[in-house]
């Protein structure tokens, strides 16, 4: 199988000018005919369904949740970049792509990310124009602030709400566009397969929750827009119910999974207290504009806070990479907290944490001014843990947070299935080995909005002179049966063990070999650990109720038998990778100083793995840089 | 911690619920609220027991989709916080919990703790948008809105949709839900156009789905987890008003 990106001609600036010229369009009368299955309602899934009804297709859009309000691009905290240079502080749509790709350590196309930059612009527009309060000037004008990786000030945001904001902005499109029936909303429905006919999507088998009937839908064209996968940990930073199981799904019917192994792992989350504990609460990036990150210099050191002296202290990230410090990106910052964890200089009741102190913000700019930046943030801390910021550091540590592998997808963001996209956090395209911060709003928006209605038409145009496939055929009746039989598999073993349970076997095996560091040993025995756990799984799991009703405990088993067998997939793709790269850090390629080896010569390249009866075989979209020459990504 | 969980227990929509006891023992003050009926739902599986059905899913207090009553309050014994934020050291060891669902007639029982609230979506669909599609707008800084406009619109725009305000008022009213999502459109010069259509909209959709009417007892805003206020459904009220004579 040779992977085709189909990059279009030109120079950077020109390419999706040239894309949108030789694109196949579709006139208005014959778009209300072509039908479109959006699953997921996170910001580039509602903006998708809303654009494309917009647009006149008949959208059905899907969502596992009560409403599509709650999709967890709600939850991001800090902000949007975009190059507006509003700040007049020298950045452009050129820097913006280059710090992307950089942080992204050189494992994503050119072309991909240069597009991400330069729709950034145009997409601030679209959101003031939706409503959006962004924070502003007493003048009127919008604000920037920084965030990590980034010498410029291009983030955007509303307080500590951005993505909440946001996604509320696309919920409300999309209900816009209920109204005009030209979409149908499905809350409450998980898709649970997909259906391929004569090597194209089709459609997909889907679980309605409340009554757990099983029921297909059939369409010209589906996209998966279903977030990230990193409850592969179990805990993450991620909401309860995000799963990888639409992905799975999709590439066990032939889509091939892209760098599954690229997994950011946030510096700035709450530290996990007991074992009980069933999620990891992010405090946004955005807090490291001002706060200061530090442990102490004693190991062990049982002082409070407050009362270690300065000279004490060891500002361990102003001490390794000066130029950035604090800001340095989120890959970089969470495995410098770990090396002082790990070398017993961490802080807390389980001595898994550092200190992230507002002290000299507050001394600087006062209460008031930290308040107003990050005044929810600060509540929200108080409410978790009790403890008041403002008096005391914070206590962070890192945690699982974005999955920058995904479904590989083309240009097009189209899958290697004709017909299935991917977009937002569930494709891999433009953030490489390493996401920068407030890049993840923006990725997504602009697959949805802008990049996904421009590219769909082309494949659709040829789709038009076919017949639609109805549910009726025989692809859709071995999809729905085999998705019975995985139901009724499942409820018939009565074993022994909860859910619950093989879900922590599994998130202790990936957190402890395949999240901030990882090599050879670790992972192979990783990958004999997590087949054990299936095997386990499958025999003695314990599902209780029924098929055909409301049943959370068997939503739960469905979507941790995906993650059990992509956790293997994750396991093997980092095996594979000899070198480091961005949050891929392999111990036995680091350089003097600890920092990551990368391996140009070798692994320049987009490794995709194709299923094949329960093996994976890889295939390399080898990466050519023709317009930046690629560097060592040194933030020191 | 031994608590005592008593929970309401609900097969279907159609079916007569009931209060049922639940000894837990074995919990930790860390614990979350949610987590703790997480652990009593490990216990009843492997006591072959059908499970708990309750809602979540972000679990930091963003999201608006987990919702329960507790001991008499909406969202448990704090104020401004949901569920999730709630953990077992507000509790005292010993204590008899008592777990219910959200209590109103636009929000009927779907199962257990979990209820319908499409109602809240109904009423977004009537106009809580602004009509521009997608490839229109114009350059953003070309909209000067001062920080006081802005600020206010966010206050406003904060709400999470969690149904607090609808369980906890005696009326059942929709009204402090509604009205923020109208001020936080209306108040921004984008959403003047259709400002009036979106109040009369909006609020009758509100009437339509069973919601009762606002007697300013002020009890939805102690416990909205975003802390708005009900000058909001004031504010709505005059833009009803204003909308009434020029819509």
């Amino acid at each position: 199988m040779s992977l085709d990106a189909k990059i279009p001609e030109g120079n950077l600036e020109e390419k999706w000018r040239n894309y949108q010229i030789n694109s196949e369009l579709i006139n208005p009368a014959n778009k209300k005919k072509l039908h479109v299955i959006v699953v997921g309602t996170g910001l580039s899934g509602a903006g998708a369904a809303a654009t494309l009804a917009e647009l006149g297709y008949d959208v059905q859009c899907f969502c596992y949740q009560d409403s599509a309000r709650r999709a967890h691009s709600v939850a991001a905290q800090g902000g949007i970049n975009a190059a507006k240079n509003y700040q007049h502080d020298g950045d452009s749509v050129w820097r913006m792509f280059y710090d992307t790709l950089k942080g992204g350590d050189f494992r994503s196309r050119e072309a991909n990310t240069y597009r991400l930059a330069e729709l950034s612009a145009p997409l601030i527009d679209h959101f003031t124009q939706q409503g959006v309060p962004f924070a502003r000037e007493y003048g009127g004008v919008l604000v920037n602030r920084s965030f990590g990786g980034v010498q410029v000030q291009r983030t955007f945001y509303a307080r500590g709400q951005t993505g909440q904001q946001l996604l509320l902005a696309a919920y409300s499109q999309l209900y816009k566009m209920v109204r005009t029936k030209k979409v149908t909303m499905f809350p409450r429905t998980e898709m649970l397969d997909l259906v391929v006919v004569d090597g194209k999507a089709k459609g997909i088998i889907a679980r309605d929750l409340v009554s757990g009937a099983i029921k297909r839908f059939a369409a010209d064209a589906v996209v998966l827009a279903t977030g990230g996968y990193s409850r592969v940990f179990r805990l993450s930073t991620l909401a309860i119910g995000c799963n990888g199981s639409a992905l799975w799904r999709a590439h066990k019917r032939g889509a091939l999974f892209a760098a599954p192994s690229f997994t950011q792992i946030h510096p700035t989350a709450l530290p996990q207290s007991s074992e009980a504990q069933s999620k990891l609460t992010l405090m946004s990036e955005s807090l490291r504009n001002d706060g200061r990150i530090w442990v102490p210099k004693i190991r062990e050191d049982t002082r409070k806070a407050n009362d270690i002296p300065e000279d004490e202290r060891d500002y361990y990230l102003e001490r390794r990479y000066p130029s950035f410090g604090n800001l340095a990106p989120r890959d970089i910052a969470s495995r410098a907290a770990k090396e002082r964890i790990d070398a017993g200089f961490g802080i807390g009741k389980l001595k898994n944490a550092v200190y992230l102190d507002f002290k000299n913000a507050i001394e600087k700019f006062g209460v008031e001014t930290i308040k107003d930046r990050y005044g929810n943030l600060f509540k929200m801390y108080k409410k978790i843990t009790g403890v008041d910021a403002y008096q005391e550091p914070m206590q962070i540590s890192p945690a699982a947070h974005f999955s920058m592998g995904g479904l590989w997808v083309d240009y097009e963001l189209m899958t290697t299935i004709e017909g299935l996209y991917a977009i937002g956090e569930c494709n891999f395209s433009d953030h490489g080995a390493n996401r920068l911060g407030a890049n993840s709003l923006l990725q997504a928006s602009v697959d949805g909005y802008f990049i996904l209605p421009n590219t769909i038409n082309n494949y659709l145009a040829s789709e038009l002179k076919n017949e639609q496939v109805s549910t009726e055929h025989p692809e859709f009746a071995k999809a729905e049966k085999e998705v019975m039989e995985n139901i009724n598999r499942v409820l018939s073993i009565n074993g022994t063990k909860t859910v619950d349970h093989f879900h922590r076997e599994l998130g202790k095996v990936m957190w402890q070999e395949c999240a901030m560091s990882r090599n050879k040993k670790g992972l192979e025995k990783a990958i004999q650990q997590i087949k054990t756990i299936r095997e386990e799984f499958w025999s003695d799991v314990k599902v209780t109720g029924h098929a055909n009703e409301m049943n959370t405990e068997l939503e739960k088993a469905l979507r941790l038998a995906d993650f059990i067998e992509l956790g293997i997939l994750m396991c093997t793709d980092a095996l594979q990778r000899n070198e480091s790269c961005g949050a891929h850090f392999r111990e036995e390629f680091q350089t003097e100083d600890g920092e990551a080896l990368r391996m140009d010569e070798n692994y320049s390249y987009v490794s995709a793995w194709e299923f094949m009866d329960g093996e994976f075989k890889l295939h390399k979209e080898e990466l050519t840089f023709e317009f930046v020459q690629p560097s060592i990504r040194s933030y020191k | 911690m031994k608590i005592t969980f008593r929970i309401w227990r609900q097969v279907s929509p159609n079916e007569k619920g009931e209060f049922k006891n639940y000894e837990v023992k074995d919990l930790t003050e860390d614990m979350s609220f949610l987590e703790a009926l997480d652990h009593l739902n490990e216990i009843l599986v492997l006591k072959n027991e059908k499970v708990i059905a309750f809602e979540y899913d972000c679990r930091e207090g963003i999201c608006g989709q987990c919702g329960i009553f507790i001991n008499g309050r909406a969202h448990g014994p704090h104020q401004n916080m949901t569920t999730c934020q709630l953990h077992m050291r507000s509790f005292q060891d010993g204590e008899t919990i008592v777990v219910e669902p959200w209590r109103a007639k636009a929000f009927p029982i779907i199962k257990d703790l979990i209820v319908d609230r499409s109602a809240f979506d109904r009423i977004i669909e009537q106009g809580a948008y602004i009509s521009a599609k997608t490839g229109t707008a114009p350059e953003a800084n070309s909209i000067l809105i001062g920080k006081d406009v802005s600020d206010k619109a966010m206050d406003a725009a904060a709400c999470i949709g969690c149904g607090a305000c609808v369980a906890t008022c005696k009326n059942s009213s929709a009204a402090l839900f509604t009205s923020a999502k109208i001020n936080h459109l209306n108040s921004l010069p984008q959403g003047h156009p259709e400002q009036h259509s979106r109040v009369l909209d909006m609020t009758a959709q509100m009437a339509e789905e069973g919601f009762g009417y606002c007697s300013y007892t002020g009890a939805c805003e102690v416990e909205c987890p975003e802390g708005i206020s009900i000058i909001n459904i004031a504010e709505m009220n005059a833009r009803y008003m204003k909308a009434r004579f020029f819509g």
